[in-house]
């Protein structure tokens, strides 16, 4: 089984992570600020420090965290539970068309000028249609078939990218196109209580429900037929874990954009760290999900003088790393 | 004799209007091992994953221990029926152990994992199929042998009624062919009931159990090895010449009964 100390990491560096992305940024604070801070929330100590300090450490640099570690989170959990449902390594969060399906949802708000939370329903709204769509599709003899479901998400997905295009065509290339642009691109920065309030209940939700059905994503992972013969009733498994990241990756793209890679690089992070169970390899990629997207959201933060956009920087990070990960691992599984 | 464990009742399946087979009438007994031989594309398999409810029949009814298999759900099903599949296709490495307690599955809540008495059963199975020094390694790592041995030992975790083999020996050499079959024997010798089609019909004369010759289109000769397998049966159900012989065995244990098929090339008279 897993050793302790990797269980005691496993939970200790997202909070450490979490605790040093409150006091790095443009506008530095000192790491004994950040804990007297946190502490004053609870403890009754003097309140010696600035409240502008107190603002951007609880106000913006918090829920900004926070948020980046729910959706590293989520969309990790959801990329493992998916590549172990279609017994597939290259399979990510994005392949029954969510993605896509939230973009235009996106655009679409943008065009009409909502403002962020309208977005953000309108975005997670599409992005659950697209999966139903896709599942509806995927549907023959009472029964979907994983090919039938990876087939649907490529159409549903090619559908949804056109029709998201057609919106950047008519839209205002003056104000309306760099912003759908930008939000596509992926981004934090509007991160608030409200995104918070908002996203973080279908995360939690889908993420629990994920955890639940660990063993038998395990029992799934055989193949359909071999799960039935052990009892597995699997058109309920499957329909249950593609709600389930559908919840998680509809919110996570609703309010921070398309944040790519994450869901396909970090379930094998978590497989090198602990082996290919789902029952220790989900609450893994949880905490590497978390910590990953936390640090790459730093540094799209302080890098440079404007914001990086998150999906830049995933994708540049993440792209040489599963490189590299193919080419030692030869493509094998592990 | 007593009532039968699995009867089979004017069984037909067909892919859309391609019937495989029909008519088809079998009981199995509590305690026998039995053979399903015939050529390649007469539907053995077939009838086996119908009888193991992996495919649903379009004519007749299974019923197990007076139970109709239709009636009742996967779960119920897979505590009275393990199936030991020929296209197993390895998907991550998982270690030997954990595959076997998926055996465990059909008596877990939906939600649940098996627990350490689950393990325990899981360990028994993997020591009955003498498997239990492999329990910590990725079973993806395995020999074709061992692999089908583990899964083997999955389907005795499973604690069902009967145990269903799909050419347990397919794409195994002879001593790998021997070691599973043995493993086989020492189950049915402990009381198992298990059904097992084989491209070969050697092994049904290496099994005290039934055999039963299915012919292109369903029908059954069901009995005795030494009733089934001659030379008449074999041939018409093949359509080549076969020949049933008996030889003695080098450490004069009694006579082995082998058949082989003969096709025009010399041979001495």
């Amino acid at each position: 089984m897993i050793k302790p100390r990797t269980v005691a990491l496993m939970i200790l560096l997202p909070l450490a992570t979490l605790y040093v992305s409150l006091f790095i940024g443009r506008f530095a604070v000192h790491p004994g600020e950040v804990a007297h801070i946190l502490l004053g929330q609870f403890l009754p100590i003097p309140h010696d420090w600035p409240r502008s300090v107190e603002t951007i450490v609880l106000q913006i640099r918090l829920p900004r965290a926070i948020l980046a570690m729910f959706v590293g989170a989520g969309l990790a959990i959801s990329g493992a539970a998916f590549q172990g449902m279609f017994r597939n390594p290259l399979v990510s969060t994005d392949i029954l068309g969510v993605t896509a399906a939230s973009g235009f949802g996106a655009a679409v708000a943008l065009l009409l000028s909502k403002n962020a939370i309208a977005l953000q329903v309108i975005a997670f709204a599409f992005g659950l249609a697209g999966v139903g769509l896709t599942y509806l599709l995927a549907r023959v003899y009472r029964a979907t078939p994983v090919l039938m479901l990876v087939l649907s998400g490529v159409v549903v997905a090619a559908f949804f990218s056109a029709l998201l295009s057609g919106a950047k065509y008519v839209a205002d290339p003056e104000s309306k196109l760099p912003a759908i642009t930008y939000w596509l691109l992926g981004s934090l920065n509007a991160a608030s209580v409200d995104s918070l309030k908002m996203a973080l209940p279908p995360i939690i939700a889908g993420s629990i429900g994920l955890l639940c059905m660990r063993w038998m994503i395990n029992v799934l992972s055989m193949g359909d037929e071999e799960a039935r013969s052990l009892g597995v009733r699997t058109e309920w498994l499957k329909g249950g874990i593609v709600v389930c990241t559908t919840l998680i990756t509809a919110a996570a793209v609703s309010v921070c954009g398309i944040v790519g890679w994450v869901g396909l690089v970090i379930p094998h992070v978590g497989r090198m760290l602990v082996g290919p169970d789902h029952r220790a390899l989900l609450p893994a990629t949880l905490s590497v999900g978390a910590t990953y997207l936390l640090c790459i959201d730093d540094i799209a933060r302080t890098a440079s003088a404007s914001e990086i956009p998150l999906g830049i920087l995933t994708a540049m990070i993440g792209a040489p790393f599963f490189a590299m990960l193919l080419r030692k691992t030869r493509g094998a599984w592990e | 004799m007593n009532a039968p464990l699995i009867e089979v009742r004017d069984a037909g399946f067909s892919y859309g209007e391609h019937a495989i087979f029909r008519g088809v009438d079998l009981d199995v007994y509590s305690g026998e091992v039995l053979t399903i031989l015939g050529p390649n594309g007469c539907g053995k398999s077939t009838l086996l994953r119908c009888i193991g409810g992996a495919l649903a029949l379009d004519e007749g009814a299974v019923r197990i221990e007076n139970v109709d298999l239709s009636s009742i759900d996967v779960r119920a099903r897979a505590r009275k029926i393990a199936l030991l599949f020929q296209d197993h296709t390895p998907s991550f490495p998982y270690p030997v152990l954990d595959v076997v307690s998926m055996g465990r599955t059909p008596y877990l809540s939906a939600f649940g994992a098996p627990s350490s008495q689950d393990i325990a059963i899981a360990e028994e199975a993997l020591e009955q199929v003498g498997m239990r020094h492999l329990k910590n390694r990725p079973y993806t790592e395995l020999s074709g042998g061992e692999r089908q041995l583990v899964l083997l030992a999955r389907t005795l975790a499973q604690q069902p009624a009967v145990i269903l083999l799909d050419e347990p020996t397919a794409h195994l050499d002879f001593k790998n062919q021997v070691r599973s079959l043995q493993q086989i024997g020492a189950l049915a010798q402990r009381g198992a009931t298990m059904i097992m089609t084989t491209h070969d019909p050697n092994q049904a004369f290496l099994f005290p159990g039934r055999a039963a010759l299915m012919r292109p289109g369903g029908s059954l000769a069901v009995g005795a090895p030494s009733e089934v397998i001659t030379d008449e049966l074999l041939s018409a159900a093949y359509g080549i010449g076969v020949a049933v012989l008996s030889i003695e065995r080098r450490d004069n244990l009694g006579d082995l009964k082998v058949c082989t098929p003969w096709y025009n090339w010399p041979h001495k008279k």
